[in-house]
């Protein structure tokens, strides 16, 4: 649906595909596409900041990872993990010590599509 | 997006904001305009610019939100036309103005800005846009400085009520704040209470907390304690006619508030002789609550018991626009509501309330 | 029954005289200091002949005092002394089924925790007690210590109601009125509730008992609402809290059932809405409280009565 050059690593962009509207993003030159509609209110998820994970830890420690890989909300501010779609509504209930490189999937997912590259262009299935 | 009632919808809270303090210049006099870039804007915080809590997205706004013009959220009426008005099948629109003047700690000031913001309503978001009402913005905190701005504008039927802001100086019963009733009961307007302000007092009973979400959750608190002023200082006695809005404090903190009330009354009514009925009959009559932001239980129907035990006729949707913790009117309540609930809410208490105009 | 809240009615300084040493004997009589009386209570409050209500079978005495007014850590700590010693004198010893709360000053952390470490082999004491309205919010971490030695010691956190150290006791402002005084309670007692659940006291101290005493009980579940909502918002602000802060409430917090705000008609819509009926802890009164196993909830909450 576009020229993968059109998307740039940390980029993203948001297009209309049979009706849908979607958001593809671009991460570390992988690519990842999201339905533009929040699962909590129906927001224009794909909007959203994007942003790190901050990983339960103890009080006034701030363990921050995967910086740009996790899109929070415009609306709420709810986080989800564009590889996946997954939310992080419910974190890890592993104990604190440890801490998950996937994140544990809470009860709502954004709906997500396949994305292929095939030569210089990005494809999205719908 | 459908529109959810016949006749379509009344948000009962939406915010303008000035794309910047030099749009107000035109309102305001040379002393003011003067005095604001010498001596700038103070309210009872330590920040020049921003929030001892600062927020969770810049301007507490939707992301977005920003319009196209490069304005602050809720600066552009074209853009709050596309993004809200038109595609809710809003047809009418309460603004609440934020704006600082309301809490300058210089009074005088305070009152200018007031004024300077409410002609600009006036002009910028009344006039061009039929669908809208406004509250006036007032130096709440300045029982005199407020009536008398009150009585200026109220005349013109945009005003649709007074605005306070939820953290005041003082308790908002006590007598301080008596002249802003009389102008509203003089002039047929409820008065608005609304999330927000700096009140010079930390923003818990016990000191000051740490984070922005507990600045955030604890407005419900504020609303809280406002209400028991309101009650016990009598200021329902005082003015039977008052009509007092609660706005963007949430809804479920009030039956157990009143149960509350009800039991201390009891226990001490002696000491407040001039209260001839319980406070939940006061509340009952004079209060009014926008559900934003709603609370969300674990069980849906528990929030529809929580309406029902506040009263249906009471409750007024607002969408909060542009803030962050907006509700959307099509999915903010976690059950659809009955019918004829849902007609209450989204529409018909607040053409009561504000005796809107039926189509 | 096991009653979790006699009110012992405030001692006059006078009668905690024998228990300070000899320069605060001296300064509290030749500088007129004669009470710790709260001004946040009706006059009277309280009961003042030591003994077992005639429906308990255990009860927790909470004695009623102002110690958090006073400016001056050293005095407070004294006087929070003196008091900890009249209990145990005079109601600890006047009945062996009287527990008891340990006053602490909370002016000075290091002085708490002194006082804390003084008692904690007194096994009569089961539960600490802090001011519902203080100079900071519970939550805070210069109160952690106090936390840690409860912990520690096997003993609760215990917030009882009132508290004023001189600034509003409202968020806006002074209300006129005693009875605007107790229905603004409710709201101090939600903001420490949440102040202990975002500062991570309970990630923290996971085993922490805070119990709420008179707190009025039925503003718990849209506090919980609330909190739960936000927290997806912004739980980036707090990361250490990682489950939702109504089950973390649900784990850690207790309260005592008297007063009940609530008719009893709504006593089982109140009930759901809690979602745990281990919270509620008994204490005596005439007005009616909801049916729950009061006495097994006070043994798991007190780990000194199970002992």
């Amino acid at each position: 649906m576009a020229a993968a050059a059109e998307i740039p690593p940390g980029g993203r962009r948001i297009v209309t595909l049979e009706g849908r509207s979607i958001g593809v993003f671009n991460i570390g030159g992988e690519f990842f596409a999201l339905r533009n509609v929040c699962p909590h209110q129906g927001g224009p998820l794909c909007q959203g900041v994007l942003s790190g994970f901050v990983v339960p830890g103890t009080p006034g420690e701030y363990r921050y990872l995967r910086r740009g890989e996790i899109l929070r909300c415009p609306w709420h501010g709810w986080e989800f993990d564009i590889r996946t779609g997954q939310s992080y509504l419910d974190p890890a209930r592993t104990r604190v010590h440890t801490y998950p490189v996937e994140l544990v999937a809470g009860p709502y997912v954004a709906e997500t599509y396949p994305v292929m590259v095939e030569g210089d262009v990005v494809v999205v299935q719908v | 997006m459908a529109t959810l009632v016949k006749t379509g919808l009344v948000d009962c809270d939406i915010h303008n904001y000035p794309a910047s303090n030099a749009r107000l210049r035109p309102y305001l006099a040379e002393r003011w305009r003067r005095h604001m870039e010498r001596f700038g804007a103070r309210s009872r915080h330590g920040l020049a610019e921003g929030y001892p809590y600062p927020k969770s997205a810049p301007q507490a706004a939707r992301v977005d939100a920003w319009p196209p013009d490069g304005g602050p959220p809720g600066s552009s009426l074209a853009f709050m036309r596309q993004q809200l008005l038109d595609p809710l099948g809003t047809s009418f629109g309460v603004l609440n103005c934020l704006h600082a003047g309301a809490s300058q700690v210089d009074a005088e000031l305070g009152a200018a800005l007031c004024s300077a913001v409410n002609d600009w309503q006036v002009a910028e978001w009344l006039e061009p846009e039929p669908r809208l009402r406004a509250s006036i913005v007032i130096p709440f905190d300045s029982g005199d400085l407020s009536a008398a701005e009150i009585d200026r504008v109220a005349e013109h039927p945009g005003f649709v009520q007074a605005l306070m802001l939820v953290r005041t100086l003082e308790p908002i019963g006590r007598r301080r704040y008596w002249p802003v009733y009389e102008a509203c009961e003089r002039n047929g307007l409820p008065v608005g209470i609304h999330f927000g302000g700096y009140s010079g007092h930390p923003v818990s009973s016990s000191g000051w907390p740490s984070y922005y979400l507990e600045d955030h959750t604890s407005m419900a608190m504020a609303f809280q304690a406002q209400l028991v002023s309101l009650v016990f200082e009598g200021v329902f006695e005082r003015f039977p006619d008052l009509q007092v809005v609660c706005i963007e404090g949430g809804v479920a903190w009030l039956p157990p508030l009143v149960w509350r009330m009800d039991r201390l009354f009891h226990e001490m009514h002696d000491e407040v002789p001039e209260l001839h009925r319980l406070p939940s009959e006061y509340v009952r009559e004079h209060v009014w609550l926008t559900t934003q932001p709603v609370e969300e239980p674990d069980r849906p129907e528990q929030l529809i018991q929580v309406f029902e035990r506040i009263g249906q006729d009471r409750l007024l949707f607002a969408t909060d626009y542009p803030h962050w913790d907006y509700d959307d009117p099509a999915r903010a309540f976690p059950a659809p509501l009955p019918d004829g609930l849902r007609e209450q809410v989204y529409r018909a208490n607040a053409m009561a309330l504000y005796g809107l105009p039926k189509l | 029954m096991i009653d979790c809240d006699v009110r012992a009615a405030t001692p006059p300084v006078s009668a905690l005289h024998e228990y300070l040493d000899g320069y605060w004997h001296d300064t509290v009589v030749e500088r007129g200091v004669r009470s710790i009386e709260p001004s946040y209570e009706l006059p009277g409050t309280g009961a003042r002949v030591p003994g077992l209500p005639p429906d308990a079978s255990l009860a927790v005495v909470n004695p009623i005092s102002a110690i958090e007014a006073l400016h001056s850590e050293d005095l407070a700590a004294a006087l929070a002394r003196g008091l900890n010693e009249w209990l145990r004198a005079r109601w600890l010893d006047a009945d062996p089924r009287l527990r008891g709360s340990i006053t602490v000053a909370p002016q000075s952390t290091e002085l708490a925790v002194a006082e804390i470490d003084r008692l904690a082999g007194e096994g009569r004491f089961v539960q600490v007690l802090m001011p519902l309205r203080g100079q900071h919010p519970l939550g805070r971490r210069l109160y952690w210590p106090i936390y840690e030695a409860c912990v520690r010691h096997g003993l609760a956190l215990a917030v009882r109601a009132g508290g004023n150290i001189g600034s509003a006791i409202t968020p806006v402002g002074w209300p006129s009125h005693l009875v605007e005084d107790h229905a603004t309670q409710s709201q101090a007692f939600q903001s420490q509730v949440m102040s202990l659940l975002l500062e991570g006291v309970f990630h923290r101290l996971p085993r922490l008992k805070v119990v709420l005493i008179g707190s009025g009980v039925t503003w718990l579940p849209s506090l919980c609402w609330r909190l739960d909502k936000n927290w997806k918002g912004i739980r980036r602000e707090v990361p250490w809290v990682e489950r939702p802060p109504s089950e973390v409430v649900r784990s850690c917090v207790r309260l005592t059932v008297r007063p009940f705000d609530a008719p009893q008609d709504a006593f089982a819509e109140v009930l759901a809405q809690l979602g745990s009926e281990s919270m509620l802890l008994y204490s005596g009164g005439d007005e009616p409280v909801p049916e729950v196993d009061y006495d097994e909830n006070a043994r798991q909450t007190y780990s000194r009565l199970r002992d």
